[in-house]
């Protein structure tokens, strides 16, 4: 192992964190709005808007990202004069918006299922307490049923994020030059695959420890009803004396 | 009486009024022409065996059933329903929210919002839909609090309380509305034995201010002590109605004779 060359590729490829991270967060927050949406149409009760929903949540987890990548970045190129006429050329010929919109499509579909579990898991009594003090829509919804569904879907959502970073390596394929697209550019100049592929996974792994720590720290600011009260703390330095 | 009580004529409308109330779930019929009238004041304890249909009565009253048939009014305003597809449902929504928010209710299993703390549960509903003035809120809240016997948890969460606790706070969350009627469903039936005195004692005092108050509930001492008109409800019927005087000293149903004895 060459020390002196991990670092060096540890430094270069460090510029690829913030476009890793960008493509990561742009994607994840347009994925949260989608898949709101998502989720409120799969407990509408309208049977097609449902349909509708499920059948959206089907194709986006049964196929690879990297399908979805690819037929975004090439696919949309066929219907460029169409796409022309629309306005929406400068934008999906950016290989960085076909990234977003791939990413952002199918995060959507995975976070819908997360945040449908936690909007189910809201214990209705609490509902109907709500509901008994005269609320009712979305007042109802912002104040009550959202907060607690926030809540239960944390940790399952901080999941599909971490998932979400390390997704972004696939946007090198369409050129993107974050973390994976700088390791692999560097390979081939240098064809020392093992190092830079290590330190590569060691950048993933820092990346997505302090994305561990930030949602536990999120969680636990919102969830002071499920510890123990300060008051009641036992006193463990007692057994000690 | 309360201060925000409409002026007084002699037409003045009962707090409460229900009118032949029927009610359905699927073939099973809970209640087969239910009628009340609730004055201001009025303390009615409702009586029956569990699927009497007084809990079913109960949250008619504020439309968390909707009833098949029949007429609810609160402070002579009438309820209005609509027939749809799927049976009876409000016919405005607004309207219902703003009765709910004049006829507080209290549970059984006092349905707190977890993520909140005591006071934050007894302001939520006074801020977000009376729409009054947050330092005023807090301020009547710790004020309910107090009378509750539990300010010194009002920064607590629900689940670090014991059950009487939390019914107490359940009651300081319905008094914060500044109800013109309060309903209580089986407010103790989920307390363990020793903590049914505490709440009990509570609603004694809100009876004793002058409270109108329709309580489903089982304590037999409550309803020959505290309330002013007893109501037994049998097989989705009122069997027994009247004083408690009168009902428990003579009663006329053989069914509600049989339902107090085996009570003791």
């Amino acid at each position: 192992m060459d020390f002196t060359f991990m670092w060096e590729t540890f430094r270069q490829l460090l510029t690829g964190v913030p476009l890793t991270l960008n493509l990561a967060f742009t994607s994840v927050a347009f994925g949260a709005v989608l898949a709101m949406m998502l989720a409120l149409m799969r407990m509408s009760g309208i049977a097609v808007i449902e349909m509708i929903a499920k059948a959206y949540v089907f194709v986006f987890r049964g196929t690879p990202l990297l399908v979805q990548i690819f037929l975004i970045y090439y696919g949309l190129g066929q219907f460029r004069p169409t796409l022309q006429e629309l306005g929406l050329w400068t934008f999906f010929r950016e290989p960085y918006w076909c990234a977003i919109l791939a990413l952002t499509l199918n995060t959507g579909a995975y976070a819908s299922e997360i945040i449908r579990g936690g909007l189910q898991s809201v214990p209705y009594p609490q509902v109907e307490a709500a509901k008994a003090a005269g609320m009712s829509g979305f007042l109802l919804f912002r104040r009550i049923v959202f907060p607690i569904a926030v809540r239960q879907a944390l940790p399952a959502y901080g999941s599909e994020i971490i998932l979400m970073v390390k997704a972004t390596s696939l946007a090198s394929i369409i050129t993107m030059m974050e973390v994976t697209g700088l390791a692999a550019k560097m390979i081939s100049q240098t064809f020392r695959a093992v190092e830079i592929f290590v330190v590569a996974g060691v950048i993933y792994l820092i990346l997505n420890f302090a994305i561990t720590r930030l949602i536990m720290a999120l969680e636990w600011w919102l969830s002071p009803h499920l510890r123990r009260p300060p008051s009641i703390e036992p006193r463990i330095e007692a057994a000690h004396v | 009486m309360s201060d925000g009580a409409p002026i007084l004529t002699t037409s003045h409308p009962p707090a409460v009024e229900v009118e032949n109330l029927r009610k359905s779930f699927g073939s099973l019929e809970v209640l087969k022409g239910v009628s009340l009238t609730a004055k201001d004041g009025d303390v009615i304890s409702i009586l029956g065996a569990s699927g009497s249909g007084k809990s079913t009565m109960l949250r008619c009253i504020n439309m968390l059933e909707v009833p098949d048939s029949g007429q609810i009014s609160i402070g002579g305003e009438a309820i209005k329903l609509k027939r749809t597809r799927h049976g009876m449902e409000p016919a405005d929504q607004k309207q219902v929210d703003r009765i709910r928010s004049r006829v507080a209710m209290v549970f059984q299993s006092f349905n707190l919002w977890s993520h909140m703390t005591v006071l934050e549960n007894v302001i939520e509903a006074p801020i977000h839909v009376q729409k009054r003035p947050r330092a005023e809120c807090i301020a009547e809240a710790e004020a309910m609090l107090q009378k509750v016997g539990i300010v010194d948890k009002r920064n607590q969460y629900p689940s670090h309380l014991s059950g009487g606790q939390q019914q107490r706070a359940a009651i300081a969350r319905a008094l914060a509305m500044r109800p013109q009627v309060m309903l209580f469903d089986e407010p103790t039936s989920a307390l363990d034995p020793e903590l049914v005195g505490e709440v009990l004692r509570v609603m004694r005092a809100l009876a004793e201010e002058g409270r109108t108050m329709l309580v489903v509930t089982h304590e037999m001492g409550f309803a020959r002590d505290v309330s002013n008109r007893v109501m037994f409800l049998h097989q989705g019927m009122v069997e027994e109605e009247g004083p408690p005087a009168d009902v428990f000293g003579a009663p006329k149903s053989e069914r509600f004779k049989q339902f107090i004895s085996s009570d003791r």
